[in-house]
């Protein structure tokens, strides 16, 4: 062993490259690629000449930043963002609120049934979201609803109506996983705080909001960076429900103008320069989101 | 050293199985390859179709002919087959054959995506009435596709409904409008009919039927004219009826319609020969109660029609074995056994005018109306003729969020087409098609 050790330590400059091989091919390979071939397709366009049938009537060629200038100047575009901003509040809040609420329940002492209520409000959370979305898009018609059936005649997939009903369907699907997040986050805190507490004479209320709340901070702003990130993703919901209704446009959100673009019109190149300009916001969002509540979360933890 | 062995392996192993995933996309492309380089091995073709037992009537073909073996790919249909062929074609790797919707021929012929079928087809060009041949070979002198099936329009209606509410059928446009109005007041819940606005190729045929040419080929340019007058005609017709409230507004193929279909509370449906297949699964309480009739006229005394629908069989331009996709393809739409399959199994109506001798009797779901075939050949003979450009699908998204907001009322029904004309033009003017003014 001893007359190894020169010759591995000489050796050692071999290895942390193949243990990071792996992970490098992989990351090169399924994301780098990806993202610098998009970014390539986003500076290009097709060029046709005359009436573009037949051979070499059609040529791919260098378009500067001309997608990009399309996609940052088209209304529909920014539209979209206002159209999610508005769900993306309804969203955030009750969706969080909800999830927070059933969180600190659970966790108080004296609640029942607690495993049955944990796993009744998860359980939507593993219901695909095409299926929750066909399953609320038919609660939502006015002529198969049995809502009608209860007296209740709303226009639930009307123009002012559409963005709740479709908030509803995400809330729906979204509160388990949170509350479950919260919950675990609740779960890991030691007993002794809230004996403390108790002694100290502080009500389950107090113990919940000067106590829970304040730990669970980190929690919170996890589930809200995701949340925030799955609302600017919008996606599922407003295109499995658009065939039900005429209140829906195929760029409701900037997601699907994304897919029209790339799979109705067949303009990969714009939809290639609208999707890096969707990245980039989302992260300016995510990333500010964080740097504004970071100082105050983290510091405690 | 042993971990370092391990990691060697590791990354060989994972090289390996990365090496293994690459290949398998294009396994399916070099079999034919090597097929085409050594004349003697049997082809293998790949097809994508969405008719329904496609695989039962290919079988027949791949039994009589060992050394074209074609295997088919069911596909959802419509506007997603033609976009994920159109990736596929883009990427290198798209079917041998494809299913191709009439107004999305244009499209793979600007992608360079279908081969031109020229040499293949010339004896067959007979086997085809003039308007459909046109449709695939878009005014020029090249065949970009053998016709499958078309889609005239008719008028299928609620015959029993129809004697209750005391409604005769409707000769012209403007008896089709007093109609709804009589029903709509005899009972508020009864529409005569809905104004879809997801399904632009209805409205395509509508237009049709009234003369409107959307494009058409001048020299060496395009003319749009989706704006024409006999298109706001037919616009303005629907938006006057909607927003008099005597036209649902709701759109085809939804729970809903499906539902109003069922009970009575929808009356009739312009629709194409493909109807009985829908009626049958969405509307089986129907059975019986409706039956079909020449769509009303713009003026009293006409004859004419319009297509919904339709495509043939296309083939690949980056397919090795073009001689063999097109003889495929000329036997499945051309030859009586076929063609009598493509009815039996497919529930297809067949484009070539052979396919006729295949249509007996009469759709199970019309077993009321005998003379079924009989007065679908008729009204087939009326089709008016139309070129499709090369962005329809632009168009027809375009239609889609235009009459969205009409229908809502927010804008009028001839604002829409205005919409899409301007959409459509700028679409291709972007792309630096050539148009004419």
């Amino acid at each position: 062993m001893r007359a190894h050790r020169p010759s591995g330590a000489r050796g050692a400059g071999a290895a942390p490259y193949l243990f990071l091989a792996p992970a490098v091919v992989l990351f090169t390979l399924f994301t780098a690629v990806p993202i610098v071939y998009t970014a390539y397709l986003s500076l290009r366009r097709t060029k046709v000449s005359g009436l573009g049938l037949g051979r070499g009537a059609r040529r791919e060629v260098f378009a500067g930043l001309d997608n990009y200038s399309a996609a940052v100047g088209d209304g529909e575009l920014w539209a979209g963002w206002l159209r999610v901003l508005g769900y993306g509040a309804i969203v955030l809040t009750v969706m969080l609120g909800l999830a927070l609420l059933f969180a600190l329940l659970l966790d108080s002492a004296h609640v029942r049934l607690a495993r049955f209520s944990r796993i009744a409000l998860f359980l939507p959370y593993a219901v695909p979201g095409v299926v929750a979305t066909l399953l609320w898009g038919f609660l939502y018609l006015p002529s198969v609803t049995p809502l009608r059936d209860l007296g209740i005649d709303a226009v639930l997939l009307g123009p002012g109506t559409v963005t709740f009903s479709m908030a509803n369907i995400a809330v729906w699907g979204g509160t388990g996983f949170n509350m479950l997040v919260l919950y675990t986050a609740l779960r890991a805190v030691p007993r002794t705080y809230y004996e403390a507490a108790r002694i100290d004479g502080a009500s389950e209320r107090q113990i919940a909001l000067r106590i829970k709340i304040p730990i669970l901070m980190p929690a919170i702003i996890l589930t809200t960076v995701f949340s925030v990130i799955a609302t600017i993703q919008v996606f599922t919901e407003p295109t499995a429900l658009r065939p039900l209704t005429n209140t829906i446009s195929s760029t409701w959100s900037p997601l699907m103008k994304v897919y029209r673009d790339a799979f109705v019109n067949g303009d990969l190149y714009s939809a290639a320069a609208t999707s890096i300009v969707i990245a980039a916001i989302s992260l300016v969002l995510s990333f500010g989101f964080l740097r504004v509540v970071r100082d105050r979360a983290f510091q405690e933890g | 050293m042993r971990s370092g062995r391990l990691a060697v392996a590791g990354a060989a192993a994972l090289a390996l199985a990365l090496s293994a995933g690459c290949s398998g996309g294009s396994r399916e492309t070099a079999a034919p390859t090597a097929a085409q380089t050594s004349a003697a091995g049997p082809v293998t073709l790949s097809y994508w179709s969405w008719v329904p037992n496609m695989d039962k009537i290919v079988a027949v073909w791949n039994k009589a002919h060992p050394d074209i073996q074609v295997s088919v790919s069911k596909q959802a249909g419509g506007d997603d087959a033609a976009a994920k062929f159109l990736t596929a074609a883009k990427a290198g790797n798209p079917p041998d054959l494809i299913q191709a919707e009439y107004q999305m021929l244009p499209s793979f012929v600007a992608a360079d995506a279908v081969a031109d079928l020229t040499a293949g087809t010339t004896q067959i060009k007979g086997e085809f009435g003039e308007g459909i041949w046109g449709l695939v070979t878009l005014g020029t002198d090249a065949v970009y596709a053998i016709p499958q099936d078309s889609g005239p329009m008719m008028l299928y209606y609620r015959k029993d409904l129809f004697d209750k509410y005391g409604v005769q059928v409707p000769q012209t446009w403007d008896e089709y409008a007093e109609a709804a109005r009589k029903v709509h007041k005899a009972d508020p819940k009864v529409y005569l009919g809905t104004f879809s606005s997801k399904d632009p190729g209805s409205f395509a045929g509508l237009a049709q039927q009234a003369g409107a040419q959307w494009w058409s080929i001048q020299g060496e340019s395009w003319k749009v004219a989706i704006d024409d007058d006999a298109t706001k005609k037919v616009a303005d017709y629907w938006g006057g009826l909607v927003k008099e409230g005597v036209i649902d507004g709701q759109p085809y193929f939804t729970p809903e319609w499906n539902k109003a279909l069922n009970d009575g509370t929808l009356l009739t449906w312009p629709s194409a020969v493909w109807g009985p297949g829908v009626l049958s699964s969405n509307a089986p309480k129907g059975k019986g109660k409706w039956a079909i009739a020449p769509l009303p006229q713009w003026s009293a005394g006409e004859k004419a029609t319009g297509f919904w629908g339709g495509s043939s069989t296309a083939v690949a331009q980056k397919s090795p074995n073009q001689a063999a996709a097109t003889q495929f393809a000329t036997w499945l739409n051309t030859d009586p056994e076929a063609l009598s399959l493509l009815v039996t199994e497919g529930a297809v109506y067949p484009a070539a005018t052979k396919g006729g001798a295949a249509l007996t009797s009469a759709p199970d779901y019309f077993s009321n109306q005998p003379d079924f075939w009989q007065q679908t050949a008729d009204i087939s003979a009326t089709a008016r003729g139309f070129t499709f450009g090369p962005d329809v699908n632009v168009t027809y998204n375009a239609f889609k969020d235009a009459f969205d907001k009409a229908v809502q009322g927010t804008s009028s029904f001839s604002d829409a087409v205005k919409v899409m004309q301007e959409t459509t033009v700028a679409d291709m003017q972007k792309s630096g098609f050539q148009l004419a003014q």
